[in-house]
């Protein structure tokens, strides 16, 4: 196995009573494609929120690219190289598609509140043009490029999906976290949605993955990770999963 | 030439819109202010103070209440970090009220008695000098990164977080920068009414800046522009909604509430608007 791009240590969190996390290791491989798998309430969210700063930890560590993040602020981790998308669609509902997409550069470009009075008058600063072509080739990627002038929200439901995937890699992570990105789209768009997490892989993201459509997660991942109630019960490659009697029962067997 | 009349309503109104405009600022970025009131009274007093005690030159003067309103924005910027909403407006509100009272008891501002002999040092072309620069200013931070920065962080603030938004660094921005404003409103105020006192910048200050943005509507700083020039100028123009001006104010933010609750200009009015400018902005 390659360096671990991410490695969580002892990771637990729990909300009063309710143990949410307990004790998880986990490694994901760079590179790859690492789903993670689990039923309801099994505690995926809470681990992608643990990772990317939204929540903090009771106990554990995490790792990312050699150092410690687990002190780190979200949008310090967001430099680093992590970002993610959202179960419930959280576009900026005000703003229009490539403003989205322009957010994610936030952390790749630079510019203060007095930026806006220096400059040419009536001609836009470099900077931003150069934001805003990186911007227009990310929404050629993910097949939004006609959309750019319109607002987030009026976009259909698939699509923004798409756009959630486009803003996060706006911000050139090298873990991309996707949370159920194929929630609520019909077959077809979820043969699209799993071309393009393939090549989104291809251009050297890694990618960890929470989904609940077993055939995109067969497709796709290498390595699959089973929780249940909030612990680990397996992990491997997929086929070997749905081998797993433990898996079957706590999860594909309530098929 | 324009008469003196004419001069002090376009004064006035200009000093309205820069107040408007000091309140959307920080608006813009989700954090709604109810002491702006209080920023106005830094600026007016430390400018004013200065331009009477010290002689100072009226643009040093008048950069001296930016920069004081500025820095106590920042301070206020920080309990703001951990509060929300109506939370965020109470401290803001408790904030305006703090700052009427510390010049309500400061002999060396002329305490309640108030602080005259400010020498007349504003002209309407400073007034519309600085409008021109915060109209400059305000076009170009909506396509910037800031201003997008600002856009995110009011519609979700988790989910801007997460894109690397440092919101704690962006709100104490917003603060400061909505305070360098209302200080400069502030210090051009002082120097054309050549008196103030703390009641000037009390609560009811506070709240027709507000309300002058949220008429207008929130959707953009045009808004705020209309809203302040439109209630500021209204009252000048029709003489018995003078004498009625606070009746007639709750009553056309009520209907305003009924029929129009976005304000006077929403982003479909905008669009309309400026039709080739939104759309070429957003292609780029």
């Amino acid at each position: 196995m390659s360096v671990p791009l991410l490695a969580v240590d002892g990771l637990s969190r729990s909300f009063g009573k309710l143990v949410v996390l307990s004790q998880l290791d986990l490694l994901v491989e760079a590179g790859g494609i690492h789903a993670i798998i689990g039923p309801n309430g099994a505690g995926k969210t809470t681990f992608f929120n643990l990772v990317t700063g939204a929540l903090g930890p009771d106990v554990g560590h995490i790792r990312f690219d050699g150092s410690e993040i687990v002190d780190l602020p979200s949008y310090r981790r967001t430099a680093l190289g992590i970002c993610r998308t959202f179960q419930n669609i959280r576009l900026f509902g005000s703003m229009t598609v490539l403003d989205n997409v322009l957010l994610g550069l936030h952390c790749r470009t630079r510019g203060g509140l007095l930026t806006p009075l220096v400059g040419v008058p009536f001609r836009r600063p470099r900077a931003e043009v150069g934001a805003r072509e990186r911007a227009g080739e990310i929404l050629e990627l993910v097949g939004l490029a006609g959309t750019a002038a319109r607002s987030a929200v009026e976009l259909p439901y698939g699509q923004q999906r798409r756009l959630e995937i486009a803003r996060a890699l706006a911000s050139a992570p090298k873990l991309l976290l996707l949370d159920e990105p194929s929630a609520g789209m019909n077959t077809q768009e979820t043969i699209e949605l799993e071309a393009l997490i393939g090549e989104v892989n291809r251009r050297g993201v890694t990618i960890l993955l929470i989904e609940h459509k077993m055939s995109l997660v067969m497709k796709l991942s290498r390595v699959v990770t089973v929780l249940n109630f909030g612990q680990k019960i397996a992990e491997g490659p997929p086929a070997a999963i749905q081998r797993d009697p433990r898996v079957i029962e706590a999860y594909l067997g309530s098929e | 030439m324009l008469s003196d009349h004419t001069v002090s309503i376009l004064i006035f109104a200009g000093i309205d819109v820069i107040m408007a405009l000091s309140f959307y600022l920080p608006a813009s970025a989700g954090q709604l202010s109810a002491g702006q009131g209080g920023f106005m009274a830094l600026g007016a007093y430390t400018a004013a103070y200065l331009t009477v005690q010290h002689g100072t030159p009226f643009p040093l003067a008048l950069a001296a209440g930016g920069l004081v309103g500025g820095l106590v924005g920042l301070a206020v910027g920080f309990p703001a970090l951990r509060l929300r909403g109506l939370y965020l407006v109470l401290v803001t509100f408790g904030f305006g009220e703090m700052i009427r009272v510390l010049f309500l008891n400061a002999p060396a501002f002329g305490g309640p008695a108030g602080f005259a002999g400010i020498p007349p040092a504003t002209t309407v072309w400073h007034v519309l000098g600085l409008l021109v620069v915060l109209l400059y200013f305000f076009t170009r931070l909506s396509g910037s990164r800031m201003g997008r920065a600002f856009a995110a962080l009011r519609d979700d603030e988790a989910a801007a977080e997460a894109m690397g938004v440092n919101s704690t660094y962006v709100k104490l921005a917003a603060f400061a920068a909505g305070g360098v404003i209302a200080g400069l409103g502030g210090a051009l105020y002082a120097h054309y009414t050549l008196f103030i006192d703390p009641e000037a910048f009390g609560v009811g200050r506070s709240l027709f800046v507000m309300l002058y943005a949220v008429f207008g509507g929130l959707a953009s700083f045009w808004g705020a522009v209309a809203g302040a020039a439109i209630l500021s100028i209204l009252p000048e123009l029709l003489r018995w909604v003078k004498d009625w001006r606070e009746i007639f104010y709750g009553l056309l933010v009520l209907t305003m509430m009924l029929v129009r609750p976005q304000g006077l200009l929403d982003a479909a009015l905008l669009a309309r608007l400026f039709p080739r400018g939104e759309r070429a902005a957003a292609r780029g």
